[in-house]
């Protein structure tokens, strides 16, 4: 797989095996933040940014673990670089841009469980990436992962104003909701050339 | 010392997690794996005992030493003994069965970052006895895992006619196979859910909510 080309990762990612929608990464905030449109869409860049930081880490961390032959802590030291990546991202944002920390809140210290980002991490290592495949991976994945949350945002605000059978108010209808898309976002299967 | 305030083991110590608090249909936690290794009830049933075997572990080592872990990095510890724990399953189910290592692929070390463990270890094992930590996590692990099967057997059903690789309606079986691939997982929770919720309006439909005020949006 390390042959791919950058435009077939991009796309790829970002329509065809979309991170949320076809591989199930990162449905806490998919479910939890597409309440509203304006704070989906913070949400999507946030996530992206932190996947381009951590996804470059993480190439550099795992060159260090594959010379030290010690690549069974890959796991730990994921963890921990993404833990870190978030706490400077949290820290740079303070310092250099409060109105967009102020924004972001609570949802950024949370970045740090979405499975997406250790998800993104391991799927890079396994497919043998290289620096600029594993950058355009990043971005493809966060890219989709802002498409897929705010198309979700964007359907919920319709629905919050539709009148409903009380039963399929809350998350119930959300998941339906997500099935939906997802079946939608199949159609791009072709685009990728199969699952990979 | 709210510590000690109610050290005594029941029944409800074990059985909250499988039905009243379940981690799935009522909290609505670890989502990820939940749908994406639930396209057969194997798989579901490896996930879930995984899960629960990282649950109970983890749940004892943070029960053992929550009172030497400092407060400002206790999150970080308790992420570094469950990826501790995950990467002990990660290996053995390599060292088992290589199809279904296979099978379930990046998500058996994607229980890291699954918030049910980390949930269980910041909310009760690091404030109770071992015992009682040990017990709960097993409650919320068998809750997962009956979770997990519900979905697996239902999408395996429908999407491929078996269950735990038996053929169940002969050759002549059309399969669903959208139930299957990932938007079944959505369909199939969804529906789960749904049911569940309109078991739970029938069982207080003698105080309805009033109107305005409803579930949506939580």
């Amino acid at each position: 797989m390390a042959a791919d080309s950058l435009s077939f990762i991009f796309l790829n990612t970002v329509l065809a095996n979309n991170f949320v929608l076809a591989m199930f990464l990162g449905l806490c905030p998919f479910l939890g933040v597409s309440g509203k449109l304006e704070t989906a869409l913070p949400m999507g860049l946030a996530t992206t940014f932190v996947m381009l930081v951590s996804s470059l880490c993480a190439y550099a961390i795992n060159l260090v673990l594959v010379a030290l032959d010690i690549e069974f802590l890959r796991l730990i030291a994921y963890i921990a670089l993404i833990a870190s990546a978030v706490q400077l991202v949290e820290m740079a944002l303070k310092k250099y841009s409060p109105v967009l920390f102020r924004a972001l809140g609570i949802y950024l210290p949370l970045i740090t469980t979405n499975c997406a980002i250790l998800g993104l991490a391991l799927f890079q290592t396994f497919k043998g990436y290289d620096f600029t495949q594993s950058l355009v991976y990043a971005l493809g994945a966060g890219v989709g992962f802002t498409l897929a949350i705010v198309l979700m945002a964007g359907l919920r605000e319709k629905l919050a104003l539709s009148r409903l059978p009380s039963v399929t108010q809350g998350a119930a209808l959300s998941l339906m909701l997500g099935g939906l898309l997802s079946l939608t976002f199949m159609g791009f299967a072709g685009l990728g050339g199969g699952h990979g | 010392m709210s510590r000690r305030r109610d050290d005594r083991l029941t029944w409800e110590t074990f059985s909250e997690g499988l039905w009243r608090e379940n981690p799935v249909f009522v909290m609505l936690l670890g989502m990820c794996p939940v749908l994406a290794v639930t396209n057969s009830a194997v798989n579901a049933l490896a996930m879930g005992l995984a899960t629960t075997f990282v649950l109970v572990a983890s749940g004892l080592l943070v029960s053992l030493l929550a009172r030497y872990i400092p407060k400002q990095v206790r999150i970080a510890t308790y992420i570094v003994i469950i990826a501790t724990f995950v990467t002990l399953i990660d290996y053995t189910i390599q060292a088992i069965s290589l199809d279904l290592y296979n099978a379930l692929g990046a998500f058996i070390q994607l229980i890291v970052v699954n918030c049910i463990i980390l949930g269980r270890a910041e909310a009760y094992a690091s404030r109770n006895r071992p015992l009682k930590a040990v017990v709960n996590a097993a409650g919320m692990g068998a809750g997962f895992t009956f979770a997990l099967l519900c979905l697996g057997g239902v999408r395996e059903l429908l999407g491929a006619g078996s269950l735990f690789g038996f053929d169940l309606f002969g050759p002549n079986f059309q399969p669903w196979v959208v139930m299957v691939l990932p938007p079944g997982g959505f369909l199939v929770l969804g529906g789960w859910l749904l049911l569940f919720d309109w078991l739970k309006q029938r069982g207080r439909e003698t105080e309805p909510l009033p109107r305005g005020e409803t579930l949506h949006g939580r």
